[in-house]
């Protein structure tokens, strides 16, 4: 809670006057540094161990079948729906690990556009704001087609139907993370960057230990945003790319058993299922990292 | 460079779609915007249901994935509600999808509406009732007019996203822009993929003027209003008899 980090010492209460004399209670001060409190850094460590993890384990392969179907009268089958819930998981893990490894890139890249944005050169600066601008404003489904000809057209090149989803999820969510970066950089007062010049702080010391901290917190609970975000959107490729995604497991079940209702809202719950926990553990983020600057 | 044109012929083809892609912006806009109006006004509401209900729109329109909700709604929803509403059957793929799109934006929207009511200086709600207005009256004259200036610069962003959404709706085989040239790499094999790479470099430029497009609408509103707020045209909600009070 914010409030505890100011407050002065205790009052004494009644409990105080009932403890034998001798003992002593500390209390511990919570850090004024959002990244020392335990109730910050101990789900942000979870969180980030979790994903790595979904990194780096495969899911398992196979083809989407179903076992049995339900007659033609019936309009909605109870027990189809439930027998397919393995099969969507095993699709949706497919892509939250796209969207992780995606979304690796972005979170790199989009540091490094915000770098070449903020350039002091206009012939850096500009031809930057341009590409961010023209990614930004372009759908992604059209960027995984140009992508996918792209490749095609590069004889020397060949790529994995997914690593061209990563790359291309990736590029585009760069360029919403540079945004991000780049307001987190243009929160940090003013006065801080005058006070590391009088300090005469070397640019590394000035990074590391003045600016990106204070930056830090307004950057995560956007960057946890377009994470949730690009989870939404990594789908789009399970239709351009045919990777093994859930709508991908969807299409492939509607195509052999001619039944659409069930699997598209199968898959439709099962999205529900993530990506609300997540964007309520990005508002839980955003409301605990609040940084004191007084 | 003049590798990158294409024929005229097949700008006239893009152009077609272009406008497809167009009126379904519009219509995802207009629910879009309508439904952004209701919730977040809903949201704020004095009834408990009311801001349940709301609340459980907003989290459903913007947990789901915009391609999911649109399969959804193009391919499950006629067939399960079909019975129902008659309505929904035989219904065009680009009004299915601009009412999935309308609905994805009404959940962001509404978000976007509420934040900027609850960003009005609460002395405004405070004169309101000192004036005795009703409550519909303190919303249309005091309260949006002033939450709009905060409205506008999201809400052009929201419309670019929608726009792009839009390109997902010739997933589910209806006509737009990307489907327009999907026909037309139909008829571009010859070319091998390098014409093709051409070709959706072309796309993503007419969906950058387009998003641009766009972008000047909301900057062109902005500036309008602006320019009302400075002068004080503004409607009142109570008429003002400017003789009577400089007669007294």
């Amino acid at each position: 809670m914010a409030d505890d980090n100011h407050r002065p010492e205790a009052p004494p209460t009644a409990s105080d006057d009932a403890r034998p004399a001798g003992t002593f209670e500390f209390e511990i001060e919570q850090s004024h540094k959002w990244y020392r409190r335990p109730e910050v850094l101990v789900p942000v460590i979870l969180v980030v161990l979790g994903l790595s993890l979904l990194a780096v384990v495969e899911a398992p392969s196979g083809r989407f079948r179903s076992q049995f179907t339900p007659g033609r009268d019936v309009s909605f089958g109870w027990d189809y729906f439930f027998h397919l819930v393995p099969q969507m998981l095993r699709g949706l893990y497919t892509t939250a690990r796209a969207t992780v490894l995606g979304f690796l890139i972005a979170a790199s890249l989009g540091l490094v556009m915000a770098l070449l944005r903020r350039s002091e050169r206009p012939y850096v600066s500009l031809p930057a704001a341009f590409v961010i601008e023209f990614i930004r404003s372009t759908p992604i489904l059209v960027q995984m087609f140009f992508a996918q000809v792209l490749v095609r057209a590069t004889p020397w090149l060949t790529l994995n139907p997914i690593v061209i989803l990563f790359i291309v999820v990736g590029i585009h969510y760069a360029t919403y993370a540079s945004e991000a970066y780049r307001a987190g950089i243009n929160s940090v007062p003013k006065g801080q960057w005058e006070a590391s010049i009088a300090l005469n702080l070397d640019p590394a010391t000035k990074w590391t230990r003045i600016i990106i901290p204070q930056a830090v917190p307004n950057v995560l609970p956007t960057l946890g945003n377009y994470l949730v975000a690009a989870f939404k959107d990594v789908p789009i490729g399970d239709a351009v790319l045919s990777t093994a995604g859930v709508l991908f497991f969807a299409n492939t079940i509607r195509a052999d058993d001619f039944r659409p209702v069930e699997p598209y809202l199968l898959i439709g719950v099962g999205f529900l299922l993530v990506s609300l926990p997540a964007a309520w553990l990005v508002r839980r983020l955003e409301e605990s990292i609040e940084y004191e600057r007084d | 460079m003049e590798d990158l044109v294409l024929t005229p012929g097949q700008y006239a083809q893009l152009w077609n779609g272009a406008l497809a892609t167009v009126r379904i912006l519009a219509g995802a806009f207009a629910l879009g915007l309508f439904l952004s109006l209701v919730v977040g006004v809903g949201r704020l509401s004095e009834r408990k249901w009311v801001r349940g209900i709301s609340f459980g729109f907003v989290e459903f329109a913007r947990g789901i994935s915009s391609i999911i909700l649109l399969t959804i709604m193009v391919i499950a929803i006629p067939i399960l509600l079909g019975d129902v509403f008659p309505w929904l059957r035989g219904r065009s793929v680009a009004v299915l999808g601009a009412i999935a799109l309308g609905l994805n934006m009404g959940g962001y929207g509404a978000e976007i509406i509420r934040g900027s009511i609850l960003a009005i200086p609460k002395g405004q709600g405070e004169a309101c009732i000192a004036l005795n207005l009703s409550p519909t009256q303190r919303l249309r004259f005091v309260v949006l007019p002033q939450a709009l200036r905060i409205i506008l610069p999201p809400m052009g962003n929201l419309t670019i996203e929608i726009l792009k959404g839009t390109a997902l709706v010739s997933v589910v085989a209806g006509f737009d822009l990307m489907r327009a040239t999907q026909n037309l790499i139909a008829g571009m094999l010859a070319q091998g993929a390098l014409g093709v790479t051409v070709l959706f470099i072309n796309v993503l430029f007419i969906y950058f003027i387009l998003a641009q497009g766009v972008n000047g609408l909301f900057r062109l509103a902005e500036r309008v209003l602006d320019r009302r707020f400075e002068q004080r045209t503004g409607r009142s909600a109570v008429p003002i008899n400017v003789a009577a009070t400089a007669g007294s």
